[in-house]
């Protein structure tokens, strides 16, 4: 991996590490924020259809035939 | 070369979720959700309450997609206006296709979850509402003619009829009484707001009525919703769906409201202050929340099974 980037870094058709965009700390910061602020509210998703899910069964899940 | 990597890194979004939740404009919402949970409590047969939390936040975040389609398609005048040049888009911390997708992958989310979590009715008119007020608001008659806000003021009555929906299945004629206050009580708010901004809305070509029509119309408009108002405001209780304690509550904070706007009608063109317009703006504010808050105790009382 590393040796392929050595590689790389003499050539000019193929894009070398220090080529790609570099956030700043700040940036990163706030896609850190960004990606937690989408990762709770895909959690809290998940939590609500699981819990309309339950009242919507109730007590029908023991009314099932076995 | 580098020059376009410099670029590209300057334009690397820095964007907090601070940014995305201003989009949502939650003000906004925060009335949409009390207004709305008003007309949940009010609708007979009752909900269960984690189904009933689902619908409001629902309902919420439809009302913040809303929000968030309205920011994209007038980032331009909002520009343009002081009250409106820090929103996300104007400040440049989010782009418009960023809040294009952000806006509508909440509006398909919310009328889905609606729908299938609580019923298809109250996910239809979720749906119009929020159809409503980006299309027709926003794109259409917000720049076209100065009663935009009287037609466009249905988008922001029709929450408590979602509601009243998620319950019942249905809408009803009380759930349109509550539709009415709102729809009612929104031209004499906006006016009242836009005669002291009259600047702004000038600044950014929009037809609202004192720019349009002139100060003078728009004091007398002003007066006519009022008139209007005010009765509707008592209608819950000669309904029967509030009480009477209700009714003369009501009646009295709307001759207060007509009180307000008979001296704003008064108010003189030379008027630069314009402080009977600011007292009417906060008092409509105070008046909405008190109607609404009087029928949500009322009700609450009612089920704790005490009477007045």
């Amino acid at each position: 991996m590393v040796a392929d980037l050595e590689r790389n870094r003499g050539s000019e058709a193929m894009p070398s590490v220090d080529d790609g965009i570099r956030l700043t700390p700040e940036q990163l910061r706030r896609r850190r924020a960004r990606s937690i602020a989408i990762g709770l509210a895909l959690g809290a998703l998940v939590i609500l259809f699981w819990a309309v899910t339950i009242v919507k069964l109730g007590g029908n899940v023991a009314n099932r035939s076995l | 070369m580098s020059d376009v990597q410099i670029d590209r890194i300057d334009t690397a979004s820095l964007a907090g979720p601070a940014d995305y939740i201003a989009l949502l404009k939650p003000r906004v919402m925060s009335l949409v959700v009390f207004t709305a949970l008003v007309g949940m409590v009010m609708a007979p047969g009752g909900i269960h309450p984690v189904v009933g939390f689902a619908a409001l936040l629902c309902i919420a975040v439809g009302a913040g997609a809303s929000g968030a389609l309205n920011m994209w398609y007038d980032a331009d005048i909002d520009r343009l206006m002081l009250r409106t040049q820090k929103r996300p888009i104007p400040a440049g911390r989010v782009t418009e296709s960023e809040a294009l997708a952000f806006g509508l992958t909440l509006a398909a989310f919310s009328v889905g979850c609606l729908t299938v979590l609580v019923n298809p009715v109250a996910g239809g008119l979720l749906a119009f509402t929020i159809f409503f007020y980006v299309v027709i608001y926003s794109m259409w008659l917000k720049r076209w003619t100065p009663q935009n806000i009287v037609i466009g003021g249905a988008a922001g009555a029709f929450p408590p009829v979602v509601a009243w929906a998620s319950v019942t299945g249905s809408v009803s004629v009380e759930s349109v009484v509550l539709f009415l206050i709102i729809f009612m009580w929104t031209p004499p708010h906006f006016w009242a707001l836009a005669l002291f901004k009259s600047d702004d809305y000038k600044r950014a070509g929009i037809p609202m009525l004192p720019v349009v029509a002139g100060l003078a119309e728009t004091r007398r408009q002003i007066l006519i919703y009022s008139v209007l108002l005010a009765p509707i405001g008592v209608l819950p209780a000669i309904l029967g769906f509030a009480s009477l304690a209700y009714g003369c509550a009501a009646a009295a904070l709307g001759a207060v409201f007509l009180g307000m706007a008979v001296r704003v009608y008064r108010m003189a063109d030379s008027d630069a202050a314009m402080l009977p317009a600011k007292r009417l703006f906060a008092f409509s504010i105070f008046y909405l929340f008190m109607l609404f808050a009087m029928l949500l105790v009322e009700r609450l009382a009612m089920l704790a099974g005490l009477s007045w």
